[in-house]
């Protein structure tokens, strides 16, 4: 694929051309001299972990940042790009990770929004839908024109961004982490677009720290790590390992190796649950399944199918109804002992999903955070009245190190720590509780790859100390080298188990889809 | 990135604004055709030239205290009180009700009934909107801000028809027995040596401040103020956590409303010694702008008293000296909420290039 344009004649110019670009935020360099060349037509990809400086350098690409030293030039012209209106003159377009669209607005509103124009919204209405009628033959980027945004499933969504750059002329497109809300159906669907897009002569930028997305997308690859490009290689040339190692500076584990589960007694089980939210919709429609004691259970499925419920419900955030039983005790699903403190009581910790809206308080230091929930505890109060702050402090320098967070200081606030460093925080606090049952949500979402093989080194660790581990994941890789039984949920039911050595990808991709036995065509 | 030095947050954004304010206070004087200097110089005189003029700002800024406190309370609940008004207003009736209700021999034994009184009051009123907010979801502003004119007409009602001695001709109570009187700063040995006239601030001062390390000790150092606030920056995290949010705005908006409410300890039994209609005088508005210039910070709030009180007194001088309307008294607190609240972005921003120019010649 791609070969064609990847081999363009030398004199075409690069589409984008970065010579020594540097910024410094502070005495933070994000970027420090970089240098890129990306051919027209060609898919580029750009990974790095988290911190590693890509969103600067595109966001002084796309004008947000200006940059301390360095030359742009597009189509082999210097260009000065001081905002996003001249990014978009000079024909780049980006798509956020966080799209920046007015829900209740329709998907032609949507585009026109910014580019009207006249005074009067008709015509730019009227010309919109015509190039969006063109756009969606050509790319297939099909999108009812006059659907309300807020009412497209994420992946819609995401096409409305494109279009809307597209709309705008952009030949050359930048997008951010695009497939972290995507479905492994829609995150397809969308590669089929950039080749789609590429072939049509347009340029494009993948920033990802995905390495399939990269090996699967990309004709050319650079690596970025703190501030700096390591590497730019061929896609074709390198590999997963390879790439990763660029990225950290050090060789990673892709899979943590593990052996083969011993699980003992049953320590959760879980009877015809169900969860209704506050606007009346059934989220959880009476699922059932246990975990035993040294024995990860994996939860795949798309985002939004009850397993956010499924956490909320077991770690005391909602309510519920049917049957739980925690080493063969009752579970209090409505009552008064349906709230947070008395699930940690009784032994379960729980690493929510969403860490930063759920699992810490931004604005609390890294210490206030390692309190978080277990403030109650004994050993962190003074006396009747006060807490023991020194104490926590202590506990909190401890964790810091025995969890590698950087930087190892329990005074800094939480909001000033990267992903994975925020979630190292939160895996310390509930894992050293020494829990019988670990609920963990998303534990590597946004986290370095370094941290990744950290963060599932200490999963596997508590499954082997013998403790039943609940662990919900979008991400099929993660689900894969972890569980030790795999359960597909779908619309809030569970479709099926399976054992991860027994299963594929495909499989699984279809149960997610809800096709009942997994072995159906998924169109 | 743009973010500034805590010094230049904490000292040098306030001052900026403080001055902006005072510049913009200077034009309208000059607008209407008198001296900004003469202004300044009669407002600084009469605020701060004299232990007597002080004994009236100290006066002002206790009550400014108890509000702002109060306000500071609920703010990091996430819970916007602007009903410290009523809350103070109904913590008046509580002094007045334990005050004439028993001849008291002594003010020591009147002044810990009649704070329960005040503070029970107090907490009262702000208890509906609490539950109303915890259980319905009504919005506390709006509550709140409803409650205070259900204060002022229930208080006009009660004395009125109900507490005015027969034969009276003015709504107020009887006045409060001579036991119930609380010493002033000249009536307390040695601080009289500096407070030889008298002045209506008076030993509630202290309570004030003792309040204040209270309130912070609430905050920072107890279970309560770290659910108060984890709640108040995120509830969904604290649901996580397993913090009851019922309990967490219960409990704040009666701290909140005790502490409104404790104001009138120095109002009605430090200085008028009886209950009289609007006794408050917008302090409980006032404490809403004490907060936010204190950055919700219990020693900000007692810095921001200390302002306010000097605004307060200051601009009553300027009606009885000068020419000067008193209402510039408002116009002056409005512009320094003005820019001290509502502008304090903008201040912030003028002032981040300078911050990082220096950082690169530094660097």
């Amino acid at each position: 694929m791609g070969r064609r344009d990847t081999a363009a004649p030398l004199d075409v110019p690069p589409a984008i051309e970065l010579r020594g670009i540097s910024k410094a935020f502070g005495t933070v360099q994000a970027n420090k001299d970089i240098s890129i060349r990306v051919m027209p037509g060609t898919i580029h990809g750009i990974i790095g972990e988290n911190g590693a400086g890509k969103s600067t350098l595109m966001s002084i690409l796309y004008g947000f940042y200006r940059a301390d030293s360095g030359e742009i030039f597009i189509n082999g012209k210097k260009t000065e790009i001081h905002d996003s209106q001249d990014a978009i003159r000079a024909g780049i377009g980006m798509v956020f990770q966080h799209f920046k669209l007015v829900p209740n607005f329709t998907v032609l509103e949507n585009i026109v929004l910014g580019a009207e124009d006249g005074a009067l919204l008709r015509p730019s209405l009227a010309k919109a839908r015509r190039v969006l009628d063109e756009l969606a033959r050509e790319y297939e980027l099909e999108v009812d024109p006059d659907a309300v945004v807020e009412d497209l499933s994420v992946g819609h969504q995401q096409r409305v961004e494109i279009l809307k750059a597209l709309y705008r002329h952009a030949d050359i497109l930048i997008l951010d982490e695009p497939t972290g809300v995507l479905t492994p159906a829609e995150a397809d669907h969308l590669f089929r677009i950039l080749k789609n897009l590429k072939e049509q002569g347009k340029t494009i930028i993948l920033i990802t720290h995905k390495l399939r997305e990269i090996m699967e997308v990309t004709d050319t690859v650079s690596v970025m790590r703190r501030g700096e490009m390591t590497a730019t290689v061929r896609t074709a040339e390198t590999s997963p390992e390879q790439l990763a190692e660029l990225m950290v500076g050090r060789k990673v584990l892709l899979n943590v190796p593990k052996a083969p589960a011993s699980p003992g007694a049953t320590v959760l089980e879980v009877e015809d649950l169900r969860v209704t939210d506050a606007d009346g919709v059934e989220r959880l429609k009476g699922i059932s399944f246990q975990i035993r004691a040294g024995e990860i259970l994996g939860i795949a499925g798309v985002a939004g199918n009850g397993q956010s419920e499924l956490l909320a419900v077991l770690g005391g955030i909602m309510k519920g109804q049917g049957r739980v039983r925690l080493n063969g005790e009752e579970l209090d699903l409505t009552g008064r002992h349906s709230d947070g403190q008395s699930r940690r009581a009784r032994g379960i910790a729980h690493v929510p999903e969403d860490r930063q809206r759920l699992g810490m308080i931004l604005d609390f230091t890294a210490w206030e955070n390692v309190a978080f929930g277990y403030h109650h505890d004994p050993a962190y109060q003074k006396n009747r009245w006060l807490m023991d702050n020194d104490a926590i402090l202590r506990d909190t320098m401890g964790k810091m190190e025995r969890f590698d967070v950087r930087p190892p200081i329990p005074t800094l606030q939480a909001k000033n720590f990267s992903g994975g460093n925020q979630q190292k925080i939160i895996l310390a606090r509930e894992i050293e509780r020494n829990p019988d049952l670990l609920l963990v949500g998303q534990p590597t979402r946004g986290v370095d790859i370094g941290a990744i093989e950290f963060i599932h080194k200490r999963i596997v660790e508590l499954r082997d100390a013998g403790k039943a581990v609940l662990l919900v994941s979008v991400e099929l890789d993660e689900i894969m080298s972890l569980s030790d039984r795999i359960a597909v949920m779908f619309d809030g039911r569970i479709m099926g188990e399976r054992l991860p050595e027994q299963t594929d990808e495909r499989e699984l991709g279809l149960l997610m889809a809800g096709v009942a036995n997994g072995k159906g065509d998924a169109r | 990135m743009t973010r500034l030095p805590r010094w230049a947050d904490l000292v040098l954004v306030p001052l900026i604004s403080l001055l902006l304010a005072g510049v913009i206070s200077a034009l309208v004087i000059l607008a209407i055709g008198q001296s900004p200097w003469e202004a300044l110089r009669t407002m600084v005189v009469g605020a701060l030239g004299s232990p007597y003029a002080w004994g009236y700002t100290l006066y002002y800024a206790t009550s400014f205290m108890f509000t702002g406190l109060a306000v500071t309370v609920a703010f990091h609940a996430s819970l916007f009180n602007i009903g410290g008004e009523g809350q103070a207003t109904l913590g008046g009736l509580g002094v007045a009700l334990v005050c004439l209700s028993f001849p008291w021999p002594h003010w020591t034994l009147a002044l810990p009934a009649a704070m329960v009184g005040a503070a029970l009051f107090g907490a009262a009123w702000a208890a509906i909107p609490a539950w109303l907010q915890a259980r319905r979801g009504s919005h506390i502003v709006i509550t709140t801000i409803m409650f205070n004119y259900i204060a002022a007409a229930l208080i006009i009602y009660l004395l009125v028809s109900v507490l005015k001695p027969a034969g009276q001709m003015d709504p107020a109570t009887a006045r409060f027995p001579e036991g119930a009187h609380l010493p002033q700063l000249n009536e307390i040995p040695l601080v009289n040596l500096i407070f030889d006239k008298q002045v209506p601030a008076n030993v509630t001062l202290f309570i004030a401040l003792i309040a204040c390390w209270l309130v912070w000790v609430l905050l920072w150092r107890t279970r309560l103020g770290y659910e108060i606030r984890a709640f108040g920056r995120s509830e969904p995290a604290a649901l996580y956590a397993g913090i009851s949010p019922f309990r967490v705005t219960m409990l704040a908006m009666l701290i909140s409303g005790a502490l409104a409410g404790l104001m009138s300890i120095n109002n009605v039994m430090g200085e008028s010694e009886r209950l009289l209609q609007n006794s408050t005088e917008g302090a409980g508005f006032i404490g809403i702008a004490v907060a936010l210039m204190g950055r919700n910070h219990p020693f900000g709030v007692f810095l921001a008293a200390l302002l306010f009180g000097f605004l307060f007194q200051g601009g009553a001088e300027l009606g009885l000296w000068t020419t000067i309307p008193i209402e510039l008294r408002t116009v002056v607190q409005g512009l320094v909420i003005l820019f001290t609240g509502a502008l304090d972005y903008m201040v912030r921003m003028m002032l981040v290039p300078f911050f990082r120019a220096r950082k690169l010649e530094a660097a």
